[in-house]
């Protein structure tokens, strides 16, 4: 993950400055070890939200949560496709692993904590990688992207199976605790709930940071430009491969879990394919070059249909076009920022940003 | 210099945990006691009323003239001044169907838009997984727009109430109807793989044993029955229950026309607008001796059971009068009997809406739904009261005649949905002109 | 016995139409090592397009021929406007351009004509076993892969083609005009897909109804092999006589749970597809 205050730019204006002292606050910032900065910028983002939650109602509550964790499957999915360079139509059907292991754990096992839920859950989704990514280690673009299509598609498939343990079409209902006794007064049941969900979403994406800005990342990095070249250097090809399936399952399934666990259901019917490609299609839209693309892509996922509802309505028009207005409205714009901002809505950001900014001559 | 910061940040994290694992993630406290005697969403000229429905995505097709239907009755109230000089404001939001989006919906009309009450929340995986919030929230739940028995259950639901006859019930006397009508024969079971065939088969089997030689499900995302009606021809079903929606009831029967296998169709509500059948079917009839009505050849002798008005029954006065109410206040062309199902629904809740007062609270929309003795549109009586929320308590049973007639072979009946007996009744309805519902 | 043989024949009808979808796939993909997610966008504009026409003037050819041209004119016009702008930056982007489309153009037709499920005709009698339209879906789309394989093997525009797609550089400094090329590889490659939409169209449309079709298609192209149209076909028919065979013994459920297998089987001993050729060994 760049440094939001334009590090990318830095990074390409010249080779390594050597061993210089930096005292500057950006040089101080880039002192401290990887895994701290993103922690420190997570929490930072989840003071961020929970000053929101104290000022917005239960509405946005439950909009602030979806938009967490929906930005951590994405974030999951921008370092397989856009990390790796492994382009996953399948997503979705890590998020239902997810989600219906967490319904599963709470119908079955209701005096688990949650954060022992989201553990197993890591656990469960992370195997799942590894069948996948083994699966897929050998195959390559339009095939990959086929083989991972199907699987979105087949895995629902095993709820209407496996009728009595998953509920079919029908899925499973859940009720999740809400905030603790002690806490009760402070936070509503939904903001509680966004909280959870926004604190496992911060961590999460600072442990993606943090792998990504290291040597899994790199390795991961030149997979997608060069495999050849990476196997000559010595970069074990399948195992980095099957890692970053590993890694986009996880955030996947927790991203599933979360939801689950805000809405209290799991069915078939909210995993379709078309969850599969919006997100993938929602992280080219935010910019796949970087983690923050997840942000955007989520904010576009939970908010675009609401504006666009909205909108459908203000204009009065007939109700055919009412209703099919915001999905109209969605794929115009995906079209026209891809046209014109490639690199997607953080591409665009950034390069706003950089021409803003003084010319800097480090 | 490092270790503070990392050392905080670990503590932080630390309490976290410690924080959210004082309680089971699926330990629930009880909430606390609803107030109903509020008027949410009531102002002196408006009451706002609330749906989630599929308006797009792959769900919608069958579904859509439910509130099209909805919306040309309201129109009419409206029209007529309204109930005790309120106009309803109906709000209908897109859910496609996926129960996440039916979550948010939900919300957004329950905070944002502050709707009095919820009606015709419609399907089963939809509604059900927004039942809990709207009771929580002390919202009425009036009339779902499904058959499953989960709406009946005032002891975890108080505030929902049902409308649709559930699938057991309807189940039982098809299956009752079956054993007297065409009792020797074969039959065979075609249903959906969810709660409609796994409620309807209840019913059933209570009353059909050796004669069920296949039962055959289908799932709504896979369009295609070769398989299940060919299991039919196979164990020579000659009758052939149908727990179907309408598409793949067209589907079965043109599937069992390509192999030209001909058996008895008996069709649920859900399945049996014929209206919308004919429309489906009107393509597939160039090479039969269907001239006039061109589904015929298809619908011919088949049995359905409702407990709604029909849309083709030319002496029914509802039909009638849905007819003109939908030709002047809707949108498009035809009447089929889904939106009739819309109009029934909107029509009773007009009517409990003008029962419960000028003083409108939920609290009298509820003392309103305890008290109300129905007397249609539906042809059956109707239960909102005294711990049954079941709504419609029956079903009748039609032939489709050729030429788009149909024959009352059964008169209504009820029944419950355990093991009780189906008993006749006589019911009396109210015609448009008596039935108080709109100023 | 009589059940497999209905089987086999249910699974060779709906794998023609599978086949015919993984076709344009096929050629879309030789041309520009793009998938297309707009191509069920263009079977649903030349599906619509022969279902107004034939309401209109009552003949079903008249709106065949129609939807054929209309997805001929369609697909040129996506290629030259939509897509080539953007497939020169990232081949990414494009693809999830050609999603955008979908979305608009399933909108639209939801605008359009309702998001209602409409009767659509077959091409000939849907009645019997040996149904004059399954006979009419696996011989047309069986000549239409023969046409293929000969326009690429034999003529010169196929070569011009294929040169475009795979070098094109060097197709230009031949004197090929690329971008034409392309333009034409996309109106075949929807023209083959509108014709995957009238036999895949049937009994209903709605504005959602080749969204499944469309996932099976792709799987077929992929299983067969993106380079070689036979291999759509194979893939097309395997993946139709699976799923039937085991939607019939095992259960419909089970239906797409059988096409990831299948997918997992080939792509494991074969990771190009079962006709590709196998492409030299990395070092």
């Amino acid at each position: 993950m760049s440094s939001p205050t334009g590090e990318s730019a830095e990074r390409a204006t010249g080779p390594a400055t050597g061993p210089s002292p930096d005292t500057s606050r950006r040089g101080r910032w880039r002192a401290l070890p990887s895994p701290l900065r993103h922690l420190l910028l997570a929490a930072l983002g989840l003071a961020a939200v929970t000053a929101l939650l104290f000022v917005t109602g239960d509405l946005t509550a439950l909009r602030l949560a979806a938009v967490g964790y929906t930005m951590l499957a994405i974030a999951g999915l921008q370092l397989l496709v856009g990390g790796s360079g492994q382009v996953s139509l399948g997503h979705g059907a890590f998020m239902m692993i997810g989600a219906y292991t967490m319904t599963l754990l709470v119908l079955h096992q209701p005096m688990l904590p949650i954060a022992a839920n989201l553990l197993i859950i890591v656990a469960v989704s992370a195997v799942a990688g590894i069948a996948v990514g083994a699966a897929t280690a050998r195959l390559h673009g339009p095939y990959l992207a086929g083989a991972t299509l199907i699987l979105a598609v087949g895995l629902p498939g095993l709820t209407h199976r496996y009728h009595e343990l998953l509920g079919g079409s029908n899925g499973l209902n859940i009720r999740t605790a809400g905030a603790p006794p002690f806490l009760q007064g402070v936070f509503t049941n939904s903001e509680w709930k966004a909280l959870v969900v926004w604190t496992t979403v911060v961590i999460g994406l600072a442990v993606l940071a943090t792998i990504s800005s290291g040597r899994l990342g790199r390795r991961m990095r030149s997979l997608r430009d060069d495999e050849t070249a990476a196997a000559m250097a010595g970069v074990p090809v399948g195992r980095t491969k099957v890692v970053a399936f590993v890694i986009a399952s996880a955030a996947g399934g927790l991203g599933g879990g979360l939801q689950a666990y805000v809405l209290g259901t799991a069915t078939p019917s909210s995993f379709t394919l078309v969850l599969s490609l919006t997100l993938l299609a929602a992280l080219v839209f935010g910019g796949i070059g970087s983690l923050w693309g997840a942000l955007w892509a989520a904010i576009t996922v939970v908010y675009l249909q609401i504006w666009a509802t909205d909108l459908a309505r203000s204009l009065e028009l007939s109700r055919n076009v009412e209703n099919n207005l915001p999905v109209v409205f969605f794929g115009i714009v995906l079209i026209l920022v891809l046209r014109f901002w490639p690199l997607g809505v953080h591409g665009a950001l950034t390069r706003l940003g950089s021409r803003l900014r003084p010319s800097q001559t480090r | 210099m490092r270790r503070g910061p990392l050392g905080a940040l670990a503590a932080a994290l630390a309490l976290t945990v410690m924080a959210t694992a004082c309680t089971g993630a699926g330990e629930v406290a009880d909430s606390g006691e609803v107030d109903l005697d509020v008027s949410t969403g009531v102002t002196d000229d408006s009451i706002v009323l609330g749906s989630h429905q599929p308006l797009t995505g792959p769900a919608a097709p069958g579904y859509l003239a439910v509130s099209q239907g909805a919306r040309a009755v309201f129109d009419y109230v409206n029209a007529q001044g309204g109930i005790h000089g309120r106009q309803i404001d109906y709000r209908v939001e897109d859910d496609a169907y996926d129960p996440a989006q039916t979550i948010d919906v939900t919300r957004q009309l329950v905070i944002e838009d502050e709707i009095f009450a919820m009606v015709g929340g419609l399907g089963t995986p939809t509604h059900g997984g927004v039942i809990d919030y709207l009771n929580e929230e002390g919202v009425p739940d009036i009339f779902p727009s499904s058959g499953a028995l989960a709406w009946n259950n005032t002891d975890e639901h108080p505030l929902t109430y049902g409308w649709q006859t559930d699938y057991t019930k309807e189940a039982k006397i098809q299956g009752q109807y079956i054993s007297e009508n065409f009792s020797g024969q074969n039959v065979g079971y075609l249903y959906q793989n969810d709660d409609v065939g796994e409620d309807s088969q209840a019913g059933l089997d209570q009353y059909l044993t050796d004669e069920v030689v296949a039962r055959e499900h289908y799932e709504s995302e896979v369009s295609d029955l070769s398989a299940q009606v060919a299991e039919f021809e196979r164990t020579d079903a000659e009758v052939v229950v149908c727990s179907c929606i309408p598409a793949f009831v067209a589907l079965a029967m043109l599937e069992a026309a390509s192999i030209g296998y001909e058996p008895q169709w008996v069709i649920s509500s859900i399945g049996g607008d014929t209206a919308t059948l004919q429309g489906l079917l009107a393509q597939f009839t160039q090479d039969t001796e269907a001239e006039d009505v061109p589904a015929d050849a298809f619908l011919d002798g088949a049995v359905i059971t409702s407990y709604m008005p029909r849309v083709e029954d030319q002496e029914d006065e509802w039909a009638q009068f849905f007819l003109e109410v939908y030709g002047e206040y809707g949108e498009g062309e035809t009447v089929t009997n889904t939106h009739v199902f819309g109009m029934t629904q909107a029509v009773m809740v007009a009517q409990v809406l003008k029962s419960a007062g000028e003083d409108l609270t939920r609290q009298s929309l509820v003392d309103a739904l305890e008290s109300q003795e129905w007397q249609g549109p539906g042809l059956l009586p109707f239960s909102s009261s005294g711990g049954d929320h079941g709504g419609h308590e029956g079903v009748y049973v039609v032939q489709y005649q050729a030429g788009g007639t149909f024959e009352m072979v059964q008169e209504p009946r009820v029944t419950d949905r355990e093991g009780g007996d189906i008993e006749e009744t006589d019911f009396e309805r109210l015609s448009p002109e008596a039935l108080d519902f709109h100023d | 016995m009589t059940h497999f043989i209905n089987l086999t024949l249910n699974g060779l009808a709906t794998g023609a139409a599978y086949a015919a979808l993984a076709l344009s796939l096929v050629i879309i993909y030789q041309a520009t090592r793009l998938v297309n997610f707009a191509q069920p966008a263009l079977a649903l504009v030349a599906v619509y397009t022969a279902y107004t026409v034939t309401q209109l003037t009552g003949s079903y050819w008249l709106g065949f021929a129609s939807a054929l041209t209309a997805g001929l004119v369609a697909g040129a016009a996506v290629e030259r406007f939509v897509i080539r702008p953007i497939a020169r930056v990232s081949q990414l982007n494009a693809i999830i351009v050609t999603l955008g489309l979908l979305l608009v153009v399933q909108g639209l037709v939801g605008m359009v004509w309702g998001n209602e499920q409409h009767g659509f005709q077959y091409a000939f009698s849907y009645v019997g076993r040996f149904a004059p339209s399954s006979v009419f879906a696996l011989v047309s789309v069986g000549a239409v892969a023969v046409l293929l394989f000969a326009l690429y093997r034999f003529t010169p525009l196929g070569l011009r083609m294929r040169a475009a797609a795979f070098h094109p550089e060097a197709a230009r400094l031949s004197g090929v005009k690329v971008g034409l090329m392309l333009t034409v590889g996309w109106a075949v490659a929807s023209f083959i897909g509108a014709l995957a939409g009238m036999l895949a169209g049937p009994p209903f449309i709605s504005p959602n109804v080749f969204d499944v079709v469309f996932v099976y298609g792709i799987t077929a192209a992929v299983i067969g092999g993106l380079d070689n149209p036979f291999g759509a076909v194979v893939g097309g028919l395997l993946i139709g006589l699976g799923m039937s065979y085991v939607s019939g013994y095992a259960g419909p459920e089970l239906a797409t749970l059988a096409a990831l297998a299948i997918v997992v089987i080939v792509l494991s001993v074969r990771p190009d597809g079962i006709l590709s050729r196998p492409t030299a060994r990395k070092v």
